[in-house]
């Protein structure tokens, strides 16, 4: 038996997937202590964890230093990362969306100003439709760029749709629903197949059984 | 002279290993130029790994590139009438944009290229040196095999079209059964197929259990069905590699996909435990050849010799053998002395006085009175 890495995500979809994990023989309680230990260890399940910042875990899987992880399948469509995607762990549910002011939906033209965090999502998105966008690339407070006139539209996650809806905005149109999932590095995958597979099993039937 | 022993650096090394594996089973050294005419690999732009090309103009005006990939190279100056097989080897540097930092890199890529008749016997030559290529390094190494025209024939059952074909060849490298099940559903792909696909992509390992569960998959297809041709030849294959003993570490994994537009027969991609990434890749591309215009098969692959760098690690505990200090001592026993040192291999590093940072096995002081600091 090798150990096998695992990358969670800092925050509360890393905390759920950490108790399905937990649930299915791969605990490791001292991870739940408060300390300022970065990686947590547990030679008897054969696991070792640490917390990433949620939109590097794909990065980390990706070059090796962990090998799997759970991450947002936003993450993986905008990173575009080379990793085996491995089960959808159906939690952490919302959507990608396109949305703006009420009623305010731009016609397509002219260049459509969108804000987003996911240049590359938007982009195609877009040219699937063959529409011409300006792309404003932000770090965050996305709702507030059509509010302010920076943009038409902003290409964002929408989980209700309450934040939106209070600031007399609305969505639009889907255009990938996202959920979190397992993904694996592909040497791992391949040199601790075994145990990468006991995994992926036992987390596909955890997330059956809910 | 002799040669002290640390000339070489590991992946030097390893490339001299590898050409005279190559030179045994009759493959020539393919040299070429650092650039190519743009034009070859903006009409193949999806045969290339990387889109980003560097691209700059001769003096009359001509749109030259540096070239990002070999395979394209040696495929358009193979003769056009191919009599006899083209059997070459390469190690040359390419260009490709660096993933993250958007600047350009330069890669040394190692591999062969087999141009002329392809059969099972020669399928099993290259595999098996792409086999011993990686064994080189480690002990622990696998080699992948898929086979596109497989993958073709189960997509084409499917009735898989357009972007919906696309996006389940990208499942199937993913091995994401997942979404290629969403996305089945949605198109209204027949259940048997949709099935048929989902066990292609957890087939993975062991080439003979793998070639069973194969057969088992596709019993009710009839014999002349392409799929049922892949996998007799991926059977014929793999008795020849049983023979060579080289079952343990070529193993059969369909998410090995690559672009259908150029490959049709087998691909593989190699791995080294350690090394997060592939290290070879390669497979048939008869499709390829024939855009070009001539009329025959071919097989190959490349090996990322920096990447295995990264294996090997190699720190080197001192620059030098010896270090020679003179002091205020005739440069005469100074000459002398670093010729009497190499002469023995001694790698030896002569100076007035000791200075900080130089790293080194012994010391030899030839002036008495210089002060040891």
């Amino acid at each position: 038996m090798r150990k096998l890495n695992i990358a969670l995500p800092k925050g509360r979809l890393g905390e759920k997937a950490y108790k399905i994990f937990a649930d299915i023989g791969y605990g490791c309680p001292e991870i739940l202590e408060d300390s300022r230990k970065l990686i947590f260890e547990n030679e008897e399940n054969g696991v070792c964890y640490f917390w990433a910042k949620p939109s590097d875990v794909a990065i980390y899987v990706e070059r090796g230093a962990a090998d799997v992880g759970i991450v947002g399948k936003d993450i993986l469509l905008e990173g575009g990362h080379d990793v085996y995607e491995l089960a959808d762990l159906k939690m952490g549910k919302c959507r990608m969306a396109v949305a703006g002011k009420k009623d305010m939906q731009p016609s397509g033209e002219t260049t459509i100003r969108v804000a987003t965090k996911f240049p590359r999502i938007a982009r195609e998105f877009y040219d699937k439709k063959g529409l011409d966008i300006d792309i404003i690339k932000l770090n965050g407070s996305i709702e507030i760029a059509p509010l302010l006139g920076l943009s038409d539209v902003i290409v964002d996650i929408v989980e209700t749709g309450k934040t939106l809806y209070e600031n007399n905005l609305e969505p639009y149109e889907t255009i990938v629903p996202i959920s979190a999932r397992l993904v694996a590095n592909k040497a791992s995958f391949q040199f601790k197949n075994a145990e990468i597979l006991a995994m992926t099993e036992k987390i596909q039937k955890a997330i059956a059984e809910k | 002279m002799t040669l002290p022993n640390q000339v070489l650096r590991k992946e030097e090394q390893y490339i001299l290993k590898m050409r005279g594996l190559y030179e045994l089973y009759g493959y020539k050294k393919y040299k070429m130029s650092k650039f190519e005419h743009y034009d070859l690999y903006l009409e193949n732009k999806s045969f290339l790994a990387s889109n980003n090309i560097v691209t700059f103009t001769d003096a009359v005006g001509t749109l030259l590139a540096l070239k990002p990939d070999i395979t394209l190279s040696i495929v358009k100056n193979a003769p056009e009438e191919i009599t006899a097989p083209e059997k070459v080897y390469y190690c040359e540097n390419v260009y490709r944009s660096a993933r993250q930092s958007g600047g350009i890199r330069e890669i040394q890529q190692v591999g062969i290229e087999y141009i002329g008749d392809v059969d099972t016997y020669v399928q099993a030559e290259v595999l098996s040196l792409a086999a011993k290529s990686l064994a080189e390094v480690s002990e622990n190494s696998l080699i992948g095999v898929s086979h596109m025209g497989l993958l073709t024939a189960l997509l084409d059952r499917a009735g898989l079209t357009g972007t919906a074909r696309e996006e389940v060849l990208r499942c199937l490298g993913e091995k994401n059964n997942h979404e290629m099940q969403e996305i089945c559903n949605r198109e209204n792909i027949a259940k048997e197929e949709t099935a048929r696909l989902a066990s292609v992509i957890e087939i993975y390992g062991d080439f003979e259990a793998s070639l069973g569960k194969l057969d088992h998959l596709l019993a009710d297809l009839p014999e002349e069905d392409p799929a049922r041709q892949a996998a007799d030849e991926l059977s014929g294959l793999y008795y020849v590699l049983k023979a060579l003993h080289l079952d343990d570490s070529i193993i059969l994994d369909f998410s090995v996909a690559n672009d259908m537009d150029y490959y049709n027969g087998i691909t593989f991609q190699g791995f080294v435990d350690g090394i997060p990434e592939h290290v070879l890749s390669g497979g048939r591309y008869d499709t390829l050849v024939k855009k070009f215009g001539k009329n025959a098969g071919a097989i190959g692959f490349a090996i990322y010799p920096d990447l295995l760098e990264r294996l090997t690690d190699e720190k080197r505990d001192s620059d030098v053998d010896v270090l020679i200090t003179y002091g205020n001592a005739d440069p005469v026993v100074a000459a002398l002395e670093a010729e009497k040192l190499t002469s023995e291999g001694l790698r030896v590093q002569v100076q007035k006085t000791k200075t900080d940072g130089i790293r080194y096995k012994k010391h030899v002081q030839l002036d008495e009175t210089e002060v040891e600091q």
